[in-house]
């Protein structure tokens, strides 16, 4: 092994920047900021195997309270309604977005300008003046607040956003597939289901999973459109961790947060195939 | 499908849908959008409708219409919460801008070419997990006797107590909403032409004339985009003054709330003030709009 064997190799096709700033305050401060991103979560996780009742100090590694947290029934189904929200919510909105993105590209119409706007409101409209809106106008239909209006009231934003991610896919796409199924005897229908859709799967998919990590984490409007017929799981750790600490939330975290970097991990691994795909072709 | 010996027919998309031009928009178009219309439109324009009933409460009979409720929000104890409010979103956006920025920097034109997008994305994966959670993480570290004044105390420092005061809603704010802006400045700043930069050195600029003249002006349209976005979430922010910020961090948000599900009722009040909040908002994306780079946020 001769020393020089192992030092970095300029990548020849993208030659380095010549003259840059060679600052190194830059990637330092990078770093410390990495730090400041990561500090919390990492409390959170050193925490939760902590023996102490107050996590003051640390009295020795312990798994109490993921034991703790995984005996709490009302824990667990304030996470299973949560699951149930999200799932059935994302589900329903992934053919209405998609449909309404799709939609949006293909036809010109009377007012299309206002119907886009509108689809946009969900992402600007902050989410309690959403909540409170939709709490107002259930209360002034008499209809009773429970798990469907919550599931109504994220079908709204879940599909603005799969809308938007979906429309963004579409514009980059080649229109000339899906005349070639049409010119070659296809209905319109089966054009779309056999073509488009699956050139717009990887979209569908990161709008669902945008979709499905707003919802598992929205507290406003689920607070809002509750009533007493549902307790999603934010509702259930905001009433917790207001009055103060409770190590049971830390082993939570940890469970959440492990569960968030795998749909991290997947919506990046999808992403990356379907680059790699376009790439090629 | 078609038999050989039958006539070619129109096979163009307007030729097919010709009888039925009707359908394919409606199919398409109207079950999102009587969705969002029943959701999203309808009660937007409800609350517009209660914020004129000036002292609507649940549960009691309701006068005429007239202004009372918006005079309400010129009290000066509600002003003082509409400042803190815009406090916050414009304090923890220029935070947010200032540590955002080198970051972005970083990443965008100084980090190694190959690790480029895997660290971008290690830096916005707390995005990922509960914002309710990230935020109950800083109650943990900046409690009296948490982590933040163990390291000061180690240190030989003076404990701080800043939980339930506005330092810990900026920290909490700033914490909450980098990534964002790490993101969208990323996407300007990967744009960035370098042969800019290479000309200006070589006709003898420094590189911190470089910076100021040519970077910082290049990308001012993603500066000005992320910095709105920011502002936009910072300033109708709940966890973070709640949770950090205590009884003395009420920001419209919490106040807005507290009309609906406190004890008070007092809906047509709260309308109100959501109005304020939407235009408020509204404001902020017309300035987006007009100033910002749209490609940016949208590609982010």
């Amino acid at each position: 092994m001769r020393p020089n064997s192992s030092a970095p190799q300029p990548d020849p096709t993208h030659p380095p920047i010549p003259l840059m700033p060679r600052l190194t305050w830059p990637s330092l401060f990078t770093a410390l900021m990495y730090a400041f991103m990561y500090f919390p979560i990492i409390v959170l996780g050193v925490y939760s195997f902590n023996d102490s009742r107050y996590s003051a100090s640390w009295d020795g590694f312990s798994l109490r309270w993921y034991r703790a947290l995984f005996s709490d029934r009302r824990l667990l189904s304030a996470l299973q309604d949560s699951l149930t929200i999200a799932v059935v919510a994302v589900a329903i909105s992934a053919v209405l977005g998609t449909l309404m993105a799709i939609g949006l590209a293909r036809y010109r119409f009377r007012g299309k300008a206002l119907y886009r706007g509108v689809s946009y409101l969900p992402l600007i409209i902050p989410d309690i003046a959403i909540a409170v809106a939709t709490l107002v106008f259930l209360v002034s239909m008499a209809v009773p607040l429970s798990l469907a209006t919550i599931i109504a009231a994220h079908m709204v934003f879940c599909l603005a956003y799969i809308a938007v991610v979906v429309s963004s896919r579409l514009q980059r796409l080649d229109p000339n597939l899906e005349e070639a199924a049409l010119d070659l005897g296809a209905t319109p229908t089966q054009a779309m289901i056999q073509v488009l859709i699956p050139q717009l799967a990887p979209a569908i998919f990161a709008g669902c999973l945008l979709a499905f990590v707003l919802s598992m984490d929205d507290l406003l409007i689920s607070s809002f459109t509750a009533g007493g017929g549902a307790n999603p799981l934010p509702i259930e750790i905001f009433s917790r961790v207001r009055t103060g600490v409770k190590p049971d939330i830390n082993a939570l975290s940890v469970v959440l947060i492990l569960g968030s970097a795998l749909l991290a991990g997947l919506a990046e691994y999808v992403r990356y195939r379907s680059d790699r795909i376009r790439q090629s072709t | 499908m078609t038999p050989a010996s039958a006539p070619i027919p129109s096979t163009t998309w307007a030729a097919r849908l010709a009888p039925r031009r009707w359908l394919g928009p409606v199919v398409l178009l109207a079950p999102a959008g009587v969705w969002l219309l029943l959701l999203l439109v309808l009660p937007t324009l409800l609350i517009l409708e209660i914020s004129l009933v000036p002292g609507l409460r649940l549960g009691q009979p309701s006068g005429g219409y007239g202004l009372g409720n918006y005079l309400q929000i010129l009290q000066p104890v509600y002003l003082r919460v509409i400042g803190r409010s815009l406090a916050f979103a414009v304090g923890s956006t220029l935070l947010c801008l200032v540590l955002g920025f080198p970051v972005a920097y970083w990443l965008a034109l100084l980090s190694p070419r190959r690790w480029r997008n895997l660290l971008l994305v290690g830096f916005i994966l707390p995005l990922w997990t509960s914002s309710l959670l990230r935020a109950y993480a800083w109650t943990t570290i900046l409690r009296p006797s948490g982590v933040f004044n163990t390291m000061l105390t180690t240190l030989g420092l003076p404990a701080q107590n800043w939980l339930n005061t506005p330092t810990a809603v900026f920290i909490g704010l700033t914490y909450s909403f980098l990534p964002y802006m790490v993101l969208i400045l990323y996407a300007s700043l990967e744009k960035l032409d370098t042969r800019l930069l290479e000309a200006a050195a070589d006709l003898g600029a420094t590189p911190r004339q470089s910076f100021w003249k040519i970077t910082v002006p290049q990308t001012l349209p993603g500066i000005a985009a992320a910095s709105l976005l920011v502002f936009i979430s910072t300033l109708s922010d709940f966890v973070v003054p709640t949770l950090l910020g205590g009884a003395s961090s009420m920001n419209i948000s919490r106040l807005i709330y507290n009309q609906f599900l406190g004890p008070t009722r007092a809906w047509g009040f709260g309308s109100a003030l959501s109005m304020v909040l939407i235009l408020a908002v509204s404001l902020a994306i017309a300035l987006l709009l007009r100033y910002g780079d749209r490609n940016t946020v949208t590609e982010a």
